[in-house]
């Protein structure tokens, strides 16, 4: 048992409400919550849980159109919830900090990085500006950034978003503060960088014994960072338990789904004889460029009918670009794109109607990609009419039959707005537009990323269900590689904008890869709470070091 | 930097073509109106034979393709020919009132654009309290009146009433310079209550449009105080918008002040334009409107540099 003098933090029945449709609605439950000092908990849920939240509320902060309605948060013998604000203030930054999702956003574009990390040193005169700025590129030095002397001294927007992350990880030390919240500080990076960027965290909360909430909604990141791990689902506790005890047994049904969710996976398919099929979709030689920048090289693969082809890679390597290419929005600046074996012209404006119904879309966000000031029978509804010509009675079967398809009730859905749907719901219906048009291939972009596993699960079930109902071919973009173990045939794998290895997926996660294609696959994190500790042994810090400046 | 110099030159360059459009506008609008510009000049008693004459000797019997190019030929090296009233020299009718009401501009400018942006930051920090209200309310009526009417208003309580200040705003040159501003104090207060409100609603947005951004949350949980997040994290981002509104409200103080002019009887270019279109000096009409147009667009494109400058990215490129 800890000593009571080694509490950090203790948060009892901690209650939040949220104001919406001009009423308070309580969206935390009543959470208890114990840090000691130096200890790391892991707070997990899907979005929506009250995970971040509950990691503001550590810091007597609620954001506006949120209030905390009850339970008391102390820190270090304070209560939080009856400080006066300017005292509240004086603890954040200084004994309390936080690093922010995206580093990106959370950077003001108007300053300098050391700046920004010398602000709360200078106001808590903690240390002079010369001092600060000496400290910061200490922490900058500890932290492995590339030119730890320097890099201080650019704007955020000159600084890649990896180096960002860990830029804000030294700013939350900068006045060595008792408990730091890390709110998702790895989710809008690549794979490669995530390891960067979770060494350096996990490096340095040691190092100076601070205590952290790590909150995420990535089971085998918090098993790298976390002593405990709590589980959050709308606002309330599931459970809580020492790492290694959640991850080998976890006692709650909630739980062992969150556990169970890649378990999804379809055998894979293999590629019709070359003699008696033509590609549906080939990407012959394409090179392409914004602007006077080269982003695509001799890019070259196939898309055969009824069949899942995973692109992978980080962002930037010219995924999205290839597929701007194939549908006709970025003409290449050469080669071709073939479609049954026919050249396709390089502008969409050129190309038929029928050309241009046989190869969809269905995007990322589904919550930008739909109109929310249009019905959902007319967004599924026009694509029919459009490209099909299908009006009046057998429009409205035809919108039914595809919101059957797409597992939403006719009865509840025809005549609702996007904004009313959640996420899955949304990008069901973004499949159900791509499926109006009849295609024989769908391009789909990053489209479960955006979502919680759980969706994500079902959305990849659901486009599964319908490939082999019609037949349909996919280009996969994506840099989850789960997603891709669980739903492609064949891989292409690009870095900035060449294919740097292609093939059957079973022999892509077979040994021996290309390099990079192994870089990759090393640095997807797994539940095994060594994990990180292992691979960074492999690699040695040095090879880390590059890999972060890829 | 040389990117943000190739930016200013493209839009120098837009400005001169749409500069070139707009005379085009003002010389055929003005040559549309009903009316012979001869018969105007020697008035109804006149015989046939003096206003073909006058036509010819004012060249207006040359096609009126021709007649543009001359005219802008001369506008081009400051000569806009002659008025037809009183025969001297547009560009000297001009330049002297021209500086009057750039004066004006000026006064006025000192005044409302610190108030207005200062102001525009502190209601943003007091948002939704009595004092936001309060100076929306005030703004909002001196915005919503008309500037005769608040020019008038002035007269009655700080020159009729009072004997502050004088009335009337008329000028001489032995003044000092303290003379001319007490002289010409009316009309800039005037000018100032009509272009404060908007430039502060605008500032006061633009901040506030930025409280919801991450790095304004991020300043906040570093124990940044209040004013501190507004001043330092909000402001440096707000320019964009709120130069630009500035730049509108300047060339309001400069092209828009006819009926200010009128009512304290200034000499600048609005009242000798009003003059000018009611005596049909054409000449003079052409050559104030051409004015306006020119320091219209080059007020807009020094906002649009200025905008470019205020933007971190474009000033530091990778």
């Amino acid at each position: 048992m800890v000593p009571k003098k080694d509490v950090l933090l203790e948060v009892k029945d901690l209650r939040i409400e949220g104001y919406s449709d001009e009423q308070w609605i309580e969206i935390v439950h009543g959470v208890d919550l114990t840090l000691h000092k130096g200890e790391v908990l892991g707070l997990i849920g899907e979005s929506g849980a009250g995970k971040s939240t509950i990691g503001l509320a550590a810091m007597g902060f609620a954001r506006d159109g949120c209030r905390i309605s009850g339970g008391s948060i102390e820190f270090d013998g304070m209560e939080l919830t009856t400080t006066p604000e300017g005292d509240l203030r004086a603890l954040r930054g200084s004994r309390i900090a936080y690093v922010a999702q995206s580093a990106a956003a959370s950077f003001n574009p108007a300053h300098r990085i050391i700046d920004q990390h010398t602000e709360a040193p200078i106001q808590y005169r903690i240390q002079k500006r010369v001092e600060a700025q000496e400290d910061a590129m200490e922490l900058y030095h500890r932290l492995r950034l590339p030119n730890p002397d320097e890099i201080g001294f650019r704007y955020p927007h000159q600084v890649s978003g990896g180096q960002l992350q860990r830029a804000m990880t030294a700013m939350a030390m900068a006045c060595r503060p008792d408990l730091i919240i890390f709110d998702e500080p790895t989710t809008a990076l690549d794979v490669t960088t995530q390891i960067e960027v979770l060494a350096a965290i996990r490096d340095i909360v040691d190092q100076f014994n601070t205590a952290a909430i790590y909150i995420t909604h990535d089971l085998a990141v918090v098993a790298q960072m976390a002593d405990t791990i709590k589980v959050l689902l709308k606002g309330e506790e599931v459970e809580e338990a020492p790492t290694e005890q959640m991850l080998d047994a976890p006692s709650e049904d909630y739980t062992k789904s969150l556990w169970a969710v890649r378990s999804f996976k379809r055998p894979q398919k293999e590629r019709p004889a070359e003699a008696d099929s033509i590609p549906i979709v080939s990407v012959k030689n394409v090179d392409a460029a914004y602007g006077k920048i080269k982003v695509l090289d001799d890019v070259s693969f196939d898309i055969y009918p009824g069949m899942t082809v995973a692109v992978v890679g980080e962002s930037g390597s010219g995924k999205s670009t290839t597929a701007r290419c194939i549908t006709g929005l970025l003409p290449p600046t050469k080669g071709e794109i073939q479609f049954n074996g026919e050249s396709l012209p390089p502008r969409y404006q050129d190309r038929t109607k029928d050309q241009l119904r046989q190869a969809q879309m269905i995007y990322q966000m589904a919550d930008t990609a739909l109109n929310p000031k249009i019905k959902i029978s007319e967004i599924i509804g026009r694509p029919a009419q459009f490209y099909r010509g299908v009006r009046g009675a057998e429009l409205k079967n035809r919108v039914d039959e595809l919101l059957d398809l797409i597992e939403l009730d006719p009865a509840k859905f025809y005549n609702r707005y996007p904004p009313e749907l959640s996420g899955g719901q949304k990008q069901r219906v973004g499949i159900a537009r791509a499926l109006a048009a009849d295609p024989s291939f769908i391009i789909c972009d990053e489209v479960t990323s955006a979502l919680d596993q759980l969706v994500a699960e079902g959305i990849l079930k659901l486009l599964d269900k319908l490939q082999k109902d019609f037949n349909l071919a996919y280009m996969f973009i994506t840099h989850d590689l789960a997603t891709v173990r669980s739903i492609a045939d064949e891989v292409v794998v690009m870095q900035r904008g060449k294919v740097v290895e292609q093939g059957a997926k079973d022999e892509m996660f077979t040994p021996p890869h290309h390099p990079y294609t192994d870089l990759l696959l090393s640095s997807v994190p797994e539940m095994d709470p060594n994990w990180l500790t292992t691979l960074l042994e492999e690699r040695g810090t040095d090879s880390i070091g590059e890999a972060a400046n890829v | 930097m040389g990117d943000i110099l190739q930016l200013v030159i493209k839009r120098l360059g837009l400005g001169v073509v749409t500069l070139l459009v707009i005379s085009i506008l003002i010389f055929f609008a003005v040559e549309l109106l009903p009316g012979d510009i001869a018969q105007a000049v020697l008035g109804q008693a006149a015989t046939p034979e003096t206003v073909t004459a006058l036509r010819e000797k004012m060249g207006l019997d040359q096609p009126a393709i021709l007649r543009y190019f001359q005219w802008l030929g001369g506008a081009l090296t400051g000569d806009f020919g002659v008025s037809l009233i009183s025969g001297e020299r547009v560009s000297e009718a001009i330049s002297g009132r021209f500086i009057n009401t750039l004066f004006l501009a000026t006064y006025a400018a000192v005044i409302a654009v610190p108030i207005s942006i200062i102001l525009g930051v502190i209601v943003a920090l007091l948002r939704n309290t009595l004092f936001d209200r309060v100076a929306n309310v005030v703004t909002l009526t001196s915005i919503s009146s008309p500037e005769f009417f608040l020019g008038y208003i002035l007269i009655l309580y700080l020159a009729v009433k009072t004997n502050y200040f004088p009335a009337i705003a008329s000028l001489s040159t032995d003044m000092s310079f303290g003379e001319l501003l007490h002289r010409t104090f009316l009309p800039a207060l005037t000018l100032v209550l009509v272009v404060t409100a908007h430039m502060m609603r605008m500032t006061r947005a633009a901040i506030i449009n930025l409280l919801a951004s991450p790095y304004i949350e991020m300043a906040r949980l570093k124990g940044v105080p209040p004013w501190k997040v507004i001043v330092k994290h909000a402001l440096p981002n707000a320019w964009a918008p709120i130069i630009n509104v500035v730049a509108l409200n300047l060339a309001y103080l400069i092209t828009g002040v006819v009926l200010v002019e009128v009512v304290f009887v200034y000499p600048g270019v609005g009242q000798l334009l009003v003059d000018a279109v009611s005596k049909r000096d054409f000449p003079i009409v052409q050559a104030c409107c051409l004015i306006f147009a020119a320091t219209f667009i080059l007020l807009n494109l020094a906002a649009d540099v200025g905008s470019i400058l205020t933007n971190p990215r474009l000033r530091h490129p990778k």
